[in-house]
């Protein structure tokens, strides 16, 4: 074995090899690599358009990837080319394992509306890790306690505003103890007033050394908080680096632009 | 219910006939299920068969239908095996029946599946469930809620094309009051029984639609 491949070092939690999405004749992502280490939180900014919701949604194969290869602590995920050229997870199980691993929280929350917030999030650890109902329910109060919202338990989520149906849906996630949370825009669809609230739970979790992609407007928290920060433009990683770089000394003009008009 | 020693047989045809309804709904649920499936399929062929079956049970009246099936089936045995084999009435109204409900199901049930969003299935996947755990506990409650008023409608109807069958003689609440009416040279007060009759289990079932359509709904009771 050739010394330099000998890993003695252990595996990225997350590893993405150059990810490329197409749309038919469209190339939405252009070969994105990013690695993520224990406690990186990465947060992937760029106007719309840009792919940074594609790519977070292809790592967890809500949308299927063209090519490239994705990793979660040194085990890729089989991957297999359908018809239409589209790579598939080649075994249903490992997907759905390395899914339960890998925690996603929806610009839209999508929270079960037939289900308490109870339910909502007692029911994957139970199904998927099959916990115990015991075990879970005291796991997901313990959670609604961390995200302030230990009253709602029994509530709806219909009857709940945006910004405590995205703490809740953090909470759901976190229930499953992923080695890593994806964002997806998680405050894009709450009316401005609730978005702090859903910056706060997401700051602590930073704080509590969780690795996370965050694909995010706020430039703010992106700045603070984050360890690294990604800018994408047109399906490619024009600008990667720690936020004081980044923010304060962009080699890219496109990145300079953007920073401009968002801060 | 005495009418003059036919209210025994009345109720049994009642029961028949609440059996007849019941199997069908059933395997017509089923059906429709299925056939909701097989319509929002990738797989063309799929969408294809499910398209042809709606096309073709919802163009033909259901009467034709039970009769094709009851003598149609018998004469295909006959020909196939060369020997009279005579099916159940009972099972050939609930072919019929259920083949017919399937039918008008699969449409209630495509437009239920469509209304439920997208993110509902993803947030179930991404989770790690795999399909059968995310239609069983996220998409069924869902479309169950959304399809209660259109399946109860077609219960309502159902129930009542159950007395098509009494033409291939099965002993339901329509035959036996015609045999009864009949008999007894009463066809007012046979009919008019039996029309009762029908309307009773109607408005008890539309209680029932009702009840399950709150039941369905209390999750989204002062929904913002």
């Amino acid at each position: 074995m050739n010394p330099e491949t000998h890993i003695t070092e252990r595996p990225a939690t997350l590893e993405v090899k150059d990810l490329h999405k197409r749309y038919g004749q469209i190339e939405v992502l252009k070969g994105i690599s990013l690695t993520a280490q224990d406690g990186d939180v990465i947060s992937i900014i760029g106007s719309s358009g840009s792919g940074k919701s594609t790519f977070l949604r292809c790592l967890n194969l809500l949308e299927h990837p063209s090519q490239g290869s994705i990793s979660l602590r040194g085990e890729t995920l089989d991957l297999v080319a359908n018809a239409q050229g589209e790579l598939e997870a080649r075994k249903r199980r490992q997907l759905e394992m390395m899914r339960a691993r890998i925690g996603f929280v929806f610009q839209n929350f999508n929270l079960w509306p037939h289900m308490t917030v109870l339910e909502n999030i007692m029911l994957a650890p139970v199904l998927v890790k099959g916990r115990s109902k015991q075990a879970s329910r005291e796991r997901a109060l313990a959670l609604l306690e961390k995200v302030g919202l230990a009253d709602k338990a029994k509530s709806y989520p219909g009857n709940l505003s945006g910004g405590q149906q995205q703490r809740i849906a953090i909470a759901r996630t976190l229930a499953m103890d992923p080695e890593v949370l994806l964002f997806d825009e998680p405050t894009s669809a709450l009316d401005p007033e609730l978005v702090n609230e859903v910056l706060g739970v997401m700051q602590s979790l930073a704080e509590e050394g969780r690795t996370m992609l965050i694909v995010t407007h706020e430039m703010r928290f992106a700045r603070d908080v984050s360890s690294q920060v990604m800018f994408l433009h047109q399906g490619r990683v024009e600008e990667f680096g720690p936020p004081d770089e980044v923010f304060r000394h962009p080699k890219s003009d496109r990145c300079r632009e953007f920073l401009s008009s968002h801060l | 219910m005495d009418l003059h020693g036919f209210g025994h047989l009345l109720l049994a045809g009642t029961w028949i006939t609440l059996k007849l309804a019941f199997t069908s709904l059933f395997f017509g649920l089923l059906l429709g299920l299925i056939g909701a499936a097989a319509k929002l399929s990738p797989v063309r062929a799929l969408r294809w068969i499910a398209t042809t079956y709606t096309t073709l049970i919802r163009g033909v009246p259901e009467l034709l239908l039970v009769l094709i099936i009851y003598f149609g089936t018998t004469e295909l045995l006959l020909r196939l095996f060369d020997q009279y084999i005579e099916i159940s009435a009972f099972a050939a109204g609930v072919t019929a029946l259920s083949i017919a409900f399937g039918a008008y199901a699969t449409e209630v049930f495509r437009s239920a599946l469509q209304e439920i969003p997208k993110g509902q299935r993803e947030s179930a996947m991404a989770m790690g469930m795999n399909r059968w755990q995310t239609f069983t506990r996220i998409l069924m409650p869902q479309l169950w809620r959304i399809a209660i008023p259109g399946l109860g409608n077609l219960f309502l109807v159902l129930l009542k094309d159950t007395a098509l069958v009494s033409v291939i003689g099965l002993d339901d609440l329509m035959r036996q009051a015609y045999v009864a009416a009949g008999f007894t040279k009463l066809p007012f007060t046979f009919y008019l029984a039996a029309a009762f009759i029908y309307l009773l289990l109607t408005i008890i079932f539309m209680q029932v639609i009702r009840l399950l359509e709150m039941r369905a709904n209390r999750p989204w009771q002062g929904a913002r």
